[in-house]
């Protein structure tokens, strides 16, 4: 195969890598602190793209036409219009449940993110058909043979790794970073140390929901076009991603989610058969996985307590 | 509210499922959404009122003692439900749909109810029913009921794949497994083109002693029913031998090991339970069951699609297990009714009933945790405890 398509398809798999990598983060930090899956992820994740996309509409109302300030008003918007979603989320829907069975919380988060989806389906402006996202990123391309470099690929990838980077700062040198891994470590001691258990959870799924925020904006920019349902496949890819690379470890579901993404583009590009199995070989391949790392890549640490 | 002592009383029991008949005539029977909406309210009402009379308490010692003439009397109301309907081709096939499911929604119940394992691929392994009773219809001439057998045979075949990866993890890392799964099913289908891509295939109906339910039944010009009610008929049929199978099973010392399975893997494991063996047996019989239905399904619906086996349809059958109460195949039953009839039926609410059905679930979820229905006690001693 020619060395430029081949760049190209490593560049194309680096973008849904990072995407996947974004949802993967938030499962992660919902898992550390509560030990619950937030099903609703990937539709909060959707509704963040719209959050985005009104903000644009709005800007543009107002006479605001500068990209820049465009583009950071609809990512400080959007993150915060989620974090709240999510808290809100965390806090009436998923924090009632603590002591309930864990397939209790999954389903209520799975409604939660069904009504979701249908209120932006039913409610939204002709929220039920695929909506264009504008490009506010410089469109500027460079090519080296086959192989063809956009520029808004490019700073979408530098503006994931900061967000990843700073997530990860977050988390081991602040002291909110304390908070959560103290919660994460053993909520019951945590609490009696003095910190805010419940604060703590709802500013933890305020946070990966924000991102989730991020990783959809990042999805509208580099498609163009975002849908009402866009979160039902990537909240499961996200999960499979953080599962895969071990619940509850921040470089687990990085690399579950870069995984997941070379699994779909290799299926897509190096396999006999037809390109529209990718999903089909992504999935079987994580079944696989599971087969043989039960508790994922880089495996949590637990021990039983009877 | 199941540890107040109440006595059983067959008159009300029987009184009960006779209002039960009479509602679910007339709520199917009804064709203004006004009718429809002051039904539902007034269910609600009767369901409070009960709750305050401890009639469901009541209800369930009822069961307890006389459980054969209650399994039986709620035989008759059905087949009264159906004779009922006889003509009507929607609400016959409505009925039959609402029993396709709770077969399917018991099987589940098996898995997760009893041996305690997750299974969010539901849907799936209905499609493959579907998909085998299509492909046996056209390519074979073997007789429709060996086809349902079939349908489960290979329903429960193709779960066997995930048994080691299902049993070798535990918890969120479980669902995982048959989430991926359930994706992996309905993309292969959308772009198989052996097995009909996203349009799917057709499925020969039923034959049995020569007999094709897709005929009307017609005696003299006189009397004409809908084809549906044998369709109707075999379903109840279904219905009734997994109900009876699976209490049989939860009866068992096989029920008991999974009970206690589920409970605590390490304290069972620490009596000698083969906790990998019950936990199959579960999962591949409730596989055989989804699979039976399935193929049931697709028989009488003449095609099959993948747009009908989307995760969201083993979330559906996910949650009507949890919403009648894990582990009581009664409590599923009822809320597999809810769940089909529901939204067919309340034409006014169709776009907005996906809507609906997640606000419902999350209320149930936070005030009614255990479900409609919630599983008792079991019963050491048959007949009851008589205290």
């Amino acid at each position: 195969m020619d060395i430029g398509f081949l760049g190209q398809y490593v560049v194309n798999g680096l973008m849904l890598g990072m995407m996947y990598s974004l949802v993967a983060v938030g499962f992660t930090l919902f898992f550390g602190v509560l030990d619950i899956i937030k099903f609703s992820h990937g539709d909060v994740l959707m509704v963040g793209a719209f959050a985005g996309l009104t903000t644009f509409f709005g800007l543009e109302a107002i006479g605001i036409e500068s990209a820049w300030i465009q583009l950071v008003t609809i990512v400080v918007v959007s993150c915060v219009l989620t974090g709240i979603l999510g808290s809100m989320i965390g806090k009436y829907l998923v924090l009632p449940l603590k002591s309930a069975p864990a397939l209790n919380t999954l389903l209520i988060t799975l409604m939660a993110g069904t009504v979701l989806r249908e209120c932006i389906r039913l409610f939204f402006p002709d929220g039920s058909n695929p909506k264009p996202f504008p490009s506010l990123l410089p469109s500027e391309s460079y090519s080296w043979g086959n192989f063809t470099l956009r520029l808004d690929s490019l700073m979408l990838l530098i503006f994931g790794t900061l967000v990843i980077v700073a997530i990860s700062l977050l988390i081991n040198k602040t002291k909110l970073g304390l908070a959560i891994r103290a919660v994460a470590q053993d909520g019951e001691t945590a609490k009696i140390m003095g910190i805010n258990f419940t604060l703590v959870v709802i500013v933890t799924f305020a946070i990966g929901s924000g991102v989730a925020a991020i990783a959809g904006i990042m999805n509208g920019l580099y498609y163009n076009e975002i849908n009402f349902d866009m979160g039902l496949l990537l909240g499961v890819i996200g999960f499979s991603a953080a599962i895969v690379g071990g619940l509850g470890n921040i470089y687990g579901a990085i690399l579950g989610g870069f995984l997941f993404a070379g699994l779909q583009t290799f299926g897509a590009v190096a396999l006999p058969f037809a390109s529209a199995y990718k999903d089909v070989f992504a999935f079987a391949v994580i079944i696989m996985i599971m087969a043989w790392r039960p508790t994922g890549l880089i495996a949590e640490r637990t021990s039983e307590r009877v | 509210m199941s540890n107040k002592i109440a006595s059983p009383s067959l008159p009300i029991s029987l009184a009960v499922i006779a209002l039960g008949t009479a509602f679910a005539i007339l709520f199917l029977g009804a064709e203004n959404e006004y009718l429809i909406g002051s039904l539902l309210v007034f269910v609600t009402l009767a369901v409070v009122a009960s709750s305050k009379f401890n009639i469901l308490n009541r209800m369930y010692a009822t069961f307890a003692v006389h459980e054969v003439l209650m399994q039986a009397a709620i035989v008759v109301a059905t087949l009264l439900l159906v004779a009922w309907f006889y003509d009507d081709h929607f609400s016959l096939l409505m009925i039959t749909a609402a029993m396709v499911y709770a077969i399917a929604a018991i099987g589940l119940n098996i898995q997760f109810g009893y041996a305690g394992v997750l299974n969010f691929a539901g849907a799936a392994f209905l499609g493959i029913g579907c998909y085998t009773s299509a492909v046996l219809g056209q390519y074979t001439n073997l007789p429709s009921m060996l086809i349902l057998c079939l349908g489960g045979l290979v329903a429960a075949v193709i779960g066997t794949i995930l048994i080691l990866p299902v049993l070798r993890t535990s918890g969120h890392y479980a669902a995982l497994v048959t989430i991926a799964f359930s994706i992996l099913f309905k993309t292969f289908l959308e772009v198989n083109d052996v097995l009909g891509g996203p349009q799917g295939l057709n499925v020969k109906p039923t034959v049995l002693f020569g007999w094709n339910f897709n005929t009307n039944i017609e005696i003299r010009d006189e009397f004409e029913a809908s084809f549906y009610l044998c369709y109707a008929l075999l379903a109840l049929f279904l219905l009734a031998l997994a109900f009876i199978f699976t209490r049989r099973l939860e009866r068992s010392w096989i029920g008991l090991s999974m009970d206690s399975i589920r409970l605590d893997e390490t304290a069972s494991a620490c009596y000698g339970l083969n906790i990998a063996l019950w936990k199959s047996v579960a999962f591949t019989f409730g596989n055989f069951l989804i699979g039976v239905a399935g193929a049931m399904y697709g028989q009488m619906l003449g095609y099959v699609a993948p747009s009908n086996f989307t995760f969201g349809d083993s979330l559906i059958l996910v949650s009507i297990v949890l919403l009648g109460g894990i582990g009581n195949p009664w409590g599923v039953i009822t809320a597999a009714s809810i769940v089909i009839l529901l939204p067919e039926k309340f034409q006014i609410i169709q776009e907005y009933r996906f809507l609906l059905y997640g606000i419902v679930v999350i209320f149930i979820l936070l005030y009614r945790p255990k479900g409609l229905l919630p599983r008792q006690l079991r019963n050491y001693l048959p007949g009851g405890m008589k205290a």
